[in-house]
């Protein structure tokens, strides 16, 4: 049995090892380039693609749900029109953290599938727990997708209202606080069962 | 035919009434006339500086002096007790609910506020910066109390 199988290993190594006998050495580098060219392209658009809103919301769950809440809110309408899409807070921007959590989201695929959250009253009944999520993951990343747009740095406090120049210069500052601890709720209705 | 006239006899009225009296400019529709939908005013900005007003009666609710946009207020979720809630006010500094919003309809104080002071925009509002388009005459405690000694605001 072992010896079969390494028989075998042996057989593929030599073939992968062997130089190629027909194609050019100019083919297979040039070929391997375009090829990689066109791969990569390909996969990143792919990603892409899962990347925009239309995707997002093209599932009843999403569209129904929580797409709605977001309209009403600051970040889908506003005096500029400037405006958050569902990948801009929920899917970090950079490259590795993004395949990360692309790959994470694969457990919502199988919700998909499976009809986790695909009545209202399940979705209600999910919805502390997938916020829950949601909340830990901005906590731990400190609160990056908000900071993507809105750079402390640049936050003029004498801008803002007493309120909230005291808290944005105080614990924000110190960094006791990020962002999600205060402004949960901002783009999406609270679920019952939270501390107040 | 009976009805026809009475029309025309109350249309004459109204024809005649109005040409004695001048046409009302003030109020909220402005010189609009009835018949008319009057043009919608412009969005007030809510005032936002978070400065206490005075009361106008002691059983006057507060009005909220921040802006309230958006927040949810619902059988999920209280966004006015994140703040102003009891165990919450230590952290935020804001004013408490008062213990009446604890008492149920036979004056029990129970732990959470009460179901019936649950909506907080019933009775407390958030005001905007104005002019009030109708001037209101409300007089202050002291000011109709002939013997009472002259104070409080607008003395």
């Amino acid at each position: 049995m072992i010896r079969r199988l390494l028989e075998r290993v042996r057989y593929w190594w030599s073939v992968w090892s062997r130089p190629a006998v027909h194609l050019s050495l100019g083919f297979l580098t040039l070929g391997g380039f375009i090829m990689g060219v066109v791969f990569w392209g390909g996969f990143n658009t792919a990603m892409e693609m899962t990347n925009r809103e239309p995707f997002c919301t093209g599932c009843h769950e999403m569209h129904d749900n929580v797409f709605q809440e977001l309209k009403p809110t600051i970040h889908y309408s506003n005096r500029s029109g400037v405006r958050a899409t569902c990948p801009d807070c929920h899917v970090p921007h950079n490259w590795t953290s993004k395949l990360a959590r692309k790959m994470q989201a694969s457990k919502e695929v199988w919700g998909k599938i499976f009809g986790t959250i695909n009545t209202k009253e399940k979705f209600e009944a999910k919805r502390l727990e997938l916020a829950k999520h949601e909340w830990a993951r901005l906590k731990a990343n400190d609160s990056l997708e908000c900071r993507n747009c809105h750079n402390f740095e640049s936050m003029d406090f004498t801008r803002q209202s007493q309120r909230a120049a005291n808290q944005h210069s105080t614990a924000l500052a110190r960094k006791e606080k990020t962002c999600i601890d205060c402004h949960k709720g901002i783009a999406h209705r609270l679920a019952a069962g939270m501390a107040q | 035919m009976k009805a026809a006239i009475a029309i025309v006899l109350v249309a004459l009225a109204g024809l005649a009434g109005a040409q004695g009296t001048p046409a009302v400019v003030n109020g909220l529709r402005g010189p609009t006339p009835l018949d008319a939908e009057s043009k919608a005013p412009p969005l007030a900005k809510t005032i936002n500086d978070d400065q206490r007003r005075a009361r106008s009666f002691p059983a006057q609710p507060p009005v909220i002096p921040h802006q309230v946009d958006n927040y949810q207020v619902d059988l999920r979720f209280n966004k006015c007790m994140s703040c102003h809630g009891r165990e919450r006010v230590g952290e935020s500094q804001a004013p408490m609910v008062s213990v009446t919003h604890f008492q149920d309809r036979d004056g029990m104080i129970r732990q959470e506020i009460s179901p019936r002071r649950y909506f907080c925009t019933q009775c407390h509002v958030a005001q905007s910066d104005v002019r009030p388009p109708v001037k209101s005459t409300f007089q202050d405690f002291y000011n109709v109390q002939p013997d009472a000694p002259a104070k409080g605001k607008g003395k």
